[in-house]
């Protein structure tokens, strides 16, 4: 019996199938890579510059320069009331919306016009409706908290309305069998089944919304985002390693807050 | 007695012990007060309200219609911004690798190493992808490549993370199974745990994408490549009809990116 054709190596089973698959991934892989480092025209004398001047960053920002802590505080202080304050608007604009984003609840035309804008709001990064917010309400604060508002409604009414879609219809149905009118149902039937899960995923944008209010400073809309723009352009690197020190504080506790909270819920 | 009896037994059913109420109203109150402090110290201007619905309309009316001859310029920048993307994501899955192997607890040579690992995530998480862009650009100066390094920078928290919980959650039986073969400890992570992770690794890797594309769209804003240079500028010489182009452009990419998540995500599981 001739044995020679059989391998006496074992080799794990490729992940695409086949080794002749395998080798075609790794070569458009390699492909994409050669084009897209191509059409970009990355001069690797500058990657290389970089090196350099990122030690000489971190060499500035080391020790970090806590001693405008009057500054500090209050951007931060303005980024965590942002994020709460538009945390609370999102969740109470977003029950109306998850509502008529709802297929088992709304009307159909409703439902697609309430699906279109849920698409098309989430498509658009917070920084993008940040600037259209500071156009219209003036630089500040408010654009930030109006900015953080609307992406929160957005993101909280389609949690809202997976919610409500999943939702086991037996109560919906006893209710309306009963002769209970749209409100009552919403009332009786759903709210009791989505409420543990609707308050998680409100403390979980609370805490993403901690981790955009840093951000929407950059284009003038309040918090802290400011503050670290402005000293970035200064040069004034121990100072933004402060504050970059204080976000990752701020966003950590904010995390584990979140955590805490939704593991309570459950 | 009889009291005491009713006091234990009660007859109407609530939902909530007294203690449990007062608890739950402690929340509400909580969250009442922090309302108010946040919205009473932000100053708000109300003034401004009042003719903002106007402004919107005035704006919407000068955005329409969308200036198509500006289309053609916005590709280049669109294709950067969709390889900055990709790019960033790309080298973030090759560090996040050996940072899941070292955040997770089982893997992990020692509690020293955990920590680490547990410091850069949330380092690499907590900080913005824009912000790592004004990091980045500092280091690089403005163009795509420090864009790259800040989706890079960003996602390898985000990958290692949800990697790093499958590591702890891998099954048992056959790391124990390749262990009892006299493997090393590298044969083992390669053989034992790597191909358990690979599914999530995947789909949270295009799932990472598919939000990177949107992040990179306005990684322009602070110099750091891709189409929001073309964004920022056209706001800022109030070419609202090229505005329009430009969000509309955003707009298509980014949907078809994550259609193209979804599906890949949907076919892996």
């Amino acid at each position: 019996m001739n044995t020679a054709g059989y391998p006496t190596a074992w080799r794990p089973p490729s992940f695409f199938g086949t080794r002749g698959r395998q080798r075609l991934a790794l070569a458009g892989a390699l492909a994409y890579l050669a084009v897209s480092i191509g059409t970009l025209n990355i001069d690797p004398q500058r990657v290389l510059a970089g090196v350099g001047r990122a030690i000489d960053l971190f060499g500035r920002m080391i020790p970090p320069d806590f001693s405008r802590t009057g500054l500090l505080f209050r951007g931060m202080v303005e980024s965590l009331q942002m994020a709460f304050a538009a945390t609370l608007a999102g969740v109470v604009l977003s029950v109306p919306l998850g509502i008529a984003a709802a297929r088992n609840l709304a009307p159909r035309p409703v439902y697609l016009a309430a699906r279109g804008l849920i698409v098309v709001g989430r498509t658009f990064h917070e920084v993008i409706i940040a600037i259209f917010c500071v156009k219209l309400f003036g630089f500040g604060p408010v654009a930030g908290l109006i900015t953080l508002a609307i992406s929160s409604t957005i993101f909280l009414a389609k949690m809202l309305a997976e919610d409500i879609e999943n939702v086991r219809v037996g109560p919906i149905e006893a209710l309306r069998a009963t002769g209970a009118g749209f409100g009552q149902v919403v009332v009786y039937a759903i709210v009791p089944q989505v409420l543990t899960r609707t308050t998680g995923t409100a403390i979980y944008r609370l805490d993403a919304n901690v981790r955009h209010s840093t951000i929407v400073g950059i284009v003038g809309a309040g918090g802290i985002g400011h503050t670290l723009s402005a000293s970035f352009s200064r040069y004034d690197y121990d100072f933004a390693a402060a504050i970059l020190l204080c976000i990752i504080a701020l966003v950590a506790l904010g995390e584990w807050f979140s955590d805490w909270v939704r593991r309570r819920l459950r | 007695m009889t009291a005491d009896l009713a006091a234990r037994y009660p007859t109407i059913w609530r939902r909530r012990s007294r203690r449990e109420s007062v608890i739950a109203w402690l929340w509400v109150a909580a969250v009442a007060a922090a309302s108010v402090w946040s919205v009473s110290a932000l100053d708000i201007e109300w003034l401004f309200f009042r003719d903002a619905h106007e402004q919107a309309i005035d704006l919407a009316q000068r955005m329409w219609p969308p200036r198509w001859s500006y289309l053609p310029q916005v590709v280049a920048p669109l294709i950067e911004t969709i390889h900055i993307a990709t790019l960033g994501t790309a080298i973030g899955v090759v560090f996040s690798l050996p940072l899941a192997f070292l955040a997770a607890r089982n893997t992990t040579a020692n509690g020293f190493t955990w920590a680490i690992g547990r410091a850069l995530l949330v380092g690499s998480r907590s900080v913005n992808t824009v912000i790592w862009g004004l990091l980045f650009v500092a280091i690089f100066g403005p163009g795509p490549l420090a864009g790259i390094a800040a989706v890079a920078a960003r996602s390898v928290g985000f990958l290692a993370k949800l990697v790093a919980e499958a590591i702890e959650e891998a099954d048992r039986g056959p790391i124990e199974a390749i262990e009892a073969t006299g493997a090393s400890t590298w044969q083992v992570y390669l053989v034992g745990i790597l191909p358990q992770v690979m599914p999530v690794l995947i789909g949270t890797t295009v799932y990472r994408w598919d939000i990177n594309v949107r992040e990179s769209s306005v990684l322009g804003f602070v110099g750091a490549g891709g189409i929001g240079i073309y964004l920022y500028a056209s706001i800022n010489q109030f070419a609202w009809q090229q505005v329009a182009v430009v969000l509309l452009a955003i707009l298509a990419v980014v949907i078809a990116s994550e259609a193209v998540s979804a599906r890949i995500r949907a076919r892996i599981s």
